[in-house]
């Protein structure tokens, strides 16, 4: 068989796959946008990818700084109020001026949007007017004051109201009633690369669903000329693939590579970057005092969850330093709060030691010096080495006299499982795409509350009124200095409670070839504008 | 044969509708699409709300009813991803798994064939030896292993093939298809590779079997008395009487290339259908999958009906027994 096929491969080598151009960029991406619309899906996915053909009004640095984008400034003026002033001379990819009418027009859009899996109306909803002062100022009105409300905007890209079909002057009504948008186009028509416009540095070439998406350079971008002519973005969904990719020389970049594999491909003469990401790896409890914890037994149907001592106990018999050490070879870092130091919101908290002695005494003195057994549900594919993690916290679990059950699954299962309240305890991650603290605080920590939505991922139903209060506090003030002391406190109380037990920070990790440089950023975006050639200077 | 081709199709039918209750009850089992399609920071009434939109909120035999009701017009819901007719999102995949599983099936019958011929006709050669030894090694090596291992060797060592992906594709009959050009081409030989190898080994030793049972048949005995040249007697004589049992599995195998390529569409980040399936699954896209299985038992019956057909064209007594029955 082989020789039939030698002679026909060493004559398709000889055709030329020569190798890519200096100025064309290929990226193998983990996975793939589920549409050229980006307020279709709010998902990073999407916006990582979207981000470089449309631009939002403000962005977020590597280290998740606010930065201006398309505003140039902003500032409050009273509790409720906001001015964005706009940068001027910007075009969209069709020569459409980029104006206050662009933006009205999108944020009216987004409510409109059919079939979206994940809404963006998130995002906005807290806006309750919004005006054009003149046709590079936006006034913009909340109910309540939102102090987050610049960052929560980073997530909506502008989309040309003129190209879309609009009318020149656009009314905006919150939830969708707008006027003046004319005839809004749905996610579909954006794979016609005449509908896909925005300002950014690359326009859209072509889609070729599961295979490729192609980008090419914008020559009137307003920021300088782009890096690359052309950019390939190619889903390769399995890690050894995708290795393997960037190996054979088909990818010039890859993001998330298996951690195993990185010394290998630091020996093929590629360049690894890595940063500390926003991305806490926790485990959480049930404690809820009037429901019925599942899946534990040898406590006489009383849940040990509910008792400080144990929590403090089971944190107290990690060894965290080693998980990090030798199960994600050191891609990781132990964790003493809900989000890497220094970003907003974090105090410095300590680590919690490691402290098996203390950890048995502390559970005597909760009355559980036989220890009890429980299960742990984790995710088996959705964080890097995640049921390892979970098998090596039952060991340890083990030797303070708690017998772990290891539940591990696939992620889709694990969600809607774990959201069901099925686990009494369990290992899951969550990215603060905000950068700052009260994003896990109101997720994850602070009490369930439909009607505020707060609490939504914190199906254990840990509850805290201090927490709470503080957390609410927080949410209305303008001062950030203030602000941030309200969310240190909040996190401090619930972490000393042990509500929550922080175990490492992600670190995520890109591949390249050693010509290409990277800023590796915290929210775990591989945000192609940012990927620039390495002109023998860092 | 008209009689028998219909009662087939009814039991092809009584296939679907029980596949689509199967997997519609099993998809329903695994999770809610909710909680894996929404983004985390989303409040409880955004959660509330796109159960609402995607028709979640309803009970199960509700949802049941209507995608049954939808079903029977020809409408097999709207991906809870793409926010596209299901349908339409796996015909747009439906070209590269085609392609890939056709070229797959040309080279395990192109030199699976001819192989195991000669295996057959000299059994004890060291030729005859080494095929046979070829084909347990390609039964035996786990598929996503080779797939691996073919990448590393062509791609990753040699650099002589791309390591994955399709490449260009050109228009054709109003499809993408990738072998009119030679990056396609070069995108398409490994995967169909390693696509055909565990087919080729399959077909190597039927024919090798058959061969030798044949060989032994008085006619071909009298072929060669009557001085044919061996050439005449294994094309016209041997190879005619042991096609049969290969059209059988050509048939079969082609039908689970296609449905179930999936394996090497992951391994080479080939954009075909077995893919989309595993990351629908993943992200519990519902009526993706629903609709997909059920496509996936439309093939795999009407590839069988045309084994049928061309079995009684090979062989006019399977024609002439059916009409009986």
């Amino acid at each position: 068989m082989k020789a039939v096929a030698l002679p026909m491969l060493a004559g398709l080598a000889a055709a030329g796959f020569a190798p890519a151009m200096a100025q064309d960029l290929t990226v193998g991406l983990k996975s793939e946008a589920t549409s050229i619309d980006p307020q279709y899906h709010s998902l990073s996915t999407n916006n990582q990818v979207l981000q470089t053909i449309f631009e939002p009004l403000t962005s977020q640095n590597a280290v998740q700084e606010l930065e201006p984008l398309l505003a140039t400034s902003w500032e409050a003026i009273d509790d409720t109020t906001w001015r964005f002033e706009l940068r001027e001379d910007v075009t969209f990819h069709d020569g459409t001026p980029f104006t206050a009418n662009d933006v009205i027009y999108t944020f009216c859009r987004i409510p409109l949007v059919q079939n979206s899996p994940s809404s963006f109306t998130l995002y906005m909803s807290s806006i309750t007017s919004m005006t054009a002062e003149d046709d590079h100022t936006i006034i913009m009105e909340t109910a309540e004051p939102n102090p987050l409300l610049p960052t929560d905007i980073v997530v909506l890209p502008i989309l040309s109201a003129e190209t879309l079909g609009a009318e020149d002057d656009i009314t905006f009504a919150p939830n969708g009633e707008c006027e003046g948008l004319g005839d809004v186009p749905q996610s579909p028509a954006f794979n016609d690369p005449e509908i896909a416009v925005g300002t950014g540095p690359y326009t859209f070439e072509s889609w070729n669903r599961g295979n490729s998406l192609t980008l090419a350079r914008f020559d009137d971008y307003w920021d300088g000329t782009p890096d690359w002519e052309t950019v390939t973005l190619r889903p390769i969904t399995s890690d050894g693939p995708r290795v393997a990719a960037l190996l054979a020389g088909d990818v010039d970049m890859i993001e998330n590579p298996p951690i195993q594999d990185v010394p290998r491909i630091e020996e093929a003469g590629f360049k690894i970057v890595d940063s500390l990401s926003n991305r806490i790896i926790y485990l959480h409890m049930y404690q809820d005092p009037d429901g019925e914890a599942p899946s534990i037994s040898g406590t006489d149907g009383e849940n040990p969850l509910l008792d400080p001592l144990v929590r403090e106990a089971i944190s107290l018999s990690i060894n965290r330093a080693g998980i990090t050490e030798r199960i994600m070879g050191g891609y990781a870092e132990p964790a003493g709060e809900l989000l890497p130091p220094p970003m907003f919101g974090t105090s410095g908290r300590e680590v919690d030691a490691y402290d098996p002695e203390r950890a048995r005494e502390l559970l005597a003195e909760a009355g559980y010096e036989d220890g009890f057994t429980i299960t742990l549900g984790t995710p088996n594919d959705r964080y890097i080495n995640d049921e390892q993690v979970a098998q090596a916290i039952a060991q340890m679990l083990a030797q303070i006299g708690i017998t772990v059950n290891v539940d591990a699954m696939t992620a889709s299962q694990f969600f809607s499982r774990r959201n069901n309240q099925e686990f009494p305890l369990w290992l899951a991650g969550w990215g603060a795409s905000s950068g700052e603290m009260s994003s896990p605080l109101r997720s994850l920590v602070a009490s369930w509350n439909p009607e505020a939505g707060l609490g939504t991922t914190n199906p254990g139903r840990y509850s805290n009124e201090e927490v709470d209060t503080l957390v609410q506090q927080a949410m209305a003030e303008l001062d950030d200095t203030e602000r941030e002391r309200m969310l240190q406190e909040a996190a401090t109380i619930a972490l000393e409670d042990h509500g929550i037990i922080p175990l490492h920070y992600e670190v995520t990790v890109w591949a390249m070839s050693d010509d290409l440089t990277y800023e590796p950023r915290r929210d775990q975006y591989t945000l192609v504008s940012e990927i620039k050639p390495a002109n023998g200077q860092d | 044969m008209i009689v028998y081709l219909i009662r087939r199709f009814g039991q092809s039918l009584l296939a679907i509708v029980a596949m689509a209750i199967l997997v519609f009850l099993g998809v329903y089992a695994i999770g809610n699409p909710v909680d894996v399609l929404i983004n985390p920071d989303a409040t409880q009434a955004e959660v509330a709300a796109t159960t609402a939109r995607l028709g979640l909120d309803k009970p199960l035999w509700q949802q049941f009813g209507i995608f049954a009701w939808n079903a029977l017009q020809g409408d097999l819901g709207t991906s809870f991803v793409y926010g596209r007719p299901a349908v339409d999102v796996i015909l747009e995949r439906l070209p590269a798994t085609m392609e890939l599983a056709l070229v797959a099936l040309v080279l395990s019958v192109g030199i699976g064939v001819p192989l195991g011929v000669w295996a057959g006709l000299k059994p004890d050669s060291m030729a005859g030896r080494t095929i046979m030894g070829g084909s347990i090694l390609g039964f035996s090596l786990p598929n996503f292993w080779q797939g691996m291992l073919l990448i590393l060797v062509f791609a990753v060592l040699l650099g002589w093939l791309p390591a994955g992906g399709r490449g260009q594709t050109t228009e054709f009959l109003g499809m993408q298809v990738s072998f009119l050009t030679l990056d396609g081409l070069a995108h398409l030989i490994l995967p169909a590779i390693n696509l055909a190898l565990f087919k080729m080994s399959l077909i190597i030793r039927l024919t090798r079997a058959n061969t030798r049972e044949v060989c032994l048949q008085d006619y071909v005995k009298f072929a060669r008395a009557k001085g044919l040249s061996s050439r005449r007697v294994v094309m016209v004589h041997i190879l005619k009487n042991i096609m049969i049992p290969v059209v059988t599995i050509i048939g079969l195998e082609l039908g689970s290339m296609v449905a179930f390529a999936i394996v090497t569409e992951t391994v080479f980040a080939w954009p075909g259908m077995g893919k989309l399936l595993i990351d629908s699954i993943n992200l519990l896209d519902r009526p993706v999958i629903v609709a997909y299985l059920m496509l996936t038992v439309l093939i795999i019956v009407s590839i069988n009906l045309l084994v049928d057909v061309i079995y009684s064209l090979l062989d006019p007594r399977i024609r002439l027994s059916e009409m009986k029955g």
